[in-house]
């Protein structure tokens, strides 16, 4: 339980990774790292890929990087159309990358592919937890 | 390059918004064709394979309902999905049956009523497309995922918005002239002007993706019979080889995917296992059909399949070398663009027109110079599946 607190809207209720949403409340994004082969995984993972272990960690992300690339959506699926349009984007730490929504504080006209971003948790008015791309 | 698996029978359906019948209808409509193509009869069938997407589908485990209404029982049947590559990954698995000898002939039919479910149901699927853990919760939907391949190739390889749009101006060049597609209109420039108030194409969607650039949802229908090489002789007076094929998957989630500048991995992946089975190259691909769900992904699929150089797609659309006079004529039956994109029918459906181009028999959407290599690139989900399939007289 508490996964579907993850985000705007979620659509997983059940899973092994939920730390992840306490983690965003006490203003954490964290990855998973295999206690045995030290695998780095972002979105988290309760099995590392690498070696078959089930022994995994948690590691904070790195809190700045570029954007790789990015959209801007003017169209919602259901249950999103009230935040049109919206922003979203991939951000490269050179290990590993993360993609979420851009802050709503970064205008559409200012993003650029290859800009210094940073990474910050955000809870929605509705007490939904979730992480965003902002302004380095 | 061994001939030892063929197709001696294809047919499809016309690509239409709200088809007028039931799923199993549209199914033979492909089917029928398909059989008296290849001018046999259910008795010579072994086995059946049937591709959807099945989030469209009201009916549970459609290949036994399919089979039966075919005709095609007693025989085996089961049912294969990777989305939008089903029809072609049933394809594969045809081949496999065939070369392994459990079968001697089998139907590979891919269908998809898209109309099946409303428009408010099909939104909600629609954000459901990719990873639902990790991606879905942001928003998400297709055109979305693909915009973030479009924009890294604006930023990173030239690509401009005019080159996008002419990519649908050429599929629109030929979807006007095929009987089966479902978008029949010519495109042009002003369709994409935003300063037009009557252009049909220029909304944003999901930037850089514009209205124009994807391609149009469609109920339709494909079917691809496959024999081993001693039928295929006995029933057919044209079959066509299959020389090579690849397939390939990718991770669902964009954060662990590799630089968006190079294109869908699947792409590549499976080109490159293609070619090396069919000991060719891409210089001996006389036509091909690829996966333009939207035009970035026709830009892509140029470079994965080694028409271009990497990041030079563009220049393929801007010599107009992929029209059907040009080098490596692609997609000149309009596409998924025009021809529509009915997900479990569009492999059947490219694998069709490669067919009926190396026997000559594509009409006015022949390519001139009776071409005897075609290449069919299909690519499921936001490339989480490709296969590339290569054919030959
Ligand atoms: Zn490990």
């Amino acid at each position: 339980m508490g996964f579907e607190k993850f985000g705007r809207k979620s659509f997983t209720g059940v899973t092994k990774t939920a730390k992840f949403v306490d983690l965003l409340t006490e203003g954490k994004v964290e990855g998973t790292v295999c206690k045995q082969c030290g695998a780095k995984f972002f979105p988290p993972r309760a099995d590392c890929a690498s070696c078959l272990s089930k022994d995994m960690d948690w590691f904070e992300m790195p809190k700045k990087g570029k954007l790789e690339t990015f959209t801007i959506a003017y169209y919602a699926p259901f249950g999103f159309e009230k935040d049109c349009p919206y922003t979203m984007g991939l951000v490269d730490f050179g290990e590993l990358k993360l993609f979420a929504r851009l802050s709503k504080d970064l205008k559409p006209e200012d993003v650029k592919v290859g800009m210094d971003v940073a990474i910050k948790p955000l809870q929605y008015e509705d007490g939904q937890m979730s992480f965003e791309i902002a302004k380095a | 390059m061994a001939k030892d698996v063929a197709v001696i029978g294809v047919g499809q359906s016309s690509f239409v918004r709200g088809y007028e019948g039931s799923i199993r209808e549209l199914a033979f409509e492909a089917f029928r064709e398909a059989m008296q193509d290849a001018g046999i009869t259910q008795k010579n069938v072994d086995a059946s394979i049937f591709c959807s997407a099945p989030e469209y589908d009201k009916q549970r485990s459609p290949a036994g309902v399919l089979a039966e209404y075919l005709g095609l029982i007693p025989q085996p049947t089961f049912y294969i999905e990777t989305v939008c590559s089903s029809s072609s990954s049933g394809v594969k698995v045809a081949y496999s049956m065939i070369k392994a000898g459990l079968h001697d002939v089998v139907v590979v039919l891919g269908f998809q009523k898209m109309s099946e479910i409303t428009s408010a149901e099909s939104q909600e699927r629609m954000g459901r497309g990719a990873d639902i853990q990790w991606e879905a919760p942001f928003g998400t939907m297709m055109p979305a995922y693909y915009a973030l391949y479009a924009q890294a190739y604006m930023a990173k390889n030239g690509l401009t918005h005019d080159d996008m749009m002419n990519v649908r101006i050429k599929s629109g060049t030929y979807g006007q002239t095929n009987e089966r597609a479902v978008y029949r209109k010519g495109v042009k420039a002003s369709d994409f002007d935003a300063s037009n108030p009557d252009a049909r194409m220029a909304g944003a969607v999901a930037w850089p993706i514009r209205v124009g650039d994807a391609c149009a949802n469609a109920d339709g229908s494909s079917c691809v019979i496959l024999a081993n090489a001693e039928k295929a002789k006995a029933f057919s007076k044209k079959p066509v080889w299959i020389l090579g094929i690849g397939a390939a998957s990718e991770a669902v989630n964009m954060a662990a995917r590799p630089d968006f500048a190079k294109g869908l991995s699947v792409g590549y992946n499976a080109a490159a296992e293609a070619y090396k089975m069919a000991g060719l190259t891409p210089k001996d691909i006389k036509v091909a059909e690829v996966h333009d769900c939207f035009t970035i992904a026709e830009i892509m699929a140029y470079e994965g399949l080694g028409f271009a150089p990497m990041g030079e797609g563009k220049q393929l659309i801007r010599e107009k070398a992929t029209y059907k006079e040009g080098r490596i004529p692609v997609n000149v039956d309009g596409g998924l663009l025009s021809k529509g994109h009915p997900i479990g029918a569009t492999g059947g459906s490219q694998i069709r027109t490669i067919v009926l181009q190396l026997r000559d028999e594509a009409g006015s959407m022949q390519v001139p110079g009776s071409p005897d290599i075609g290449l069919v690139h299909n690519v499921g989900g936001v490339g989480l599946y490709g296969n590339v399939t290569i054919f030959g007289r």
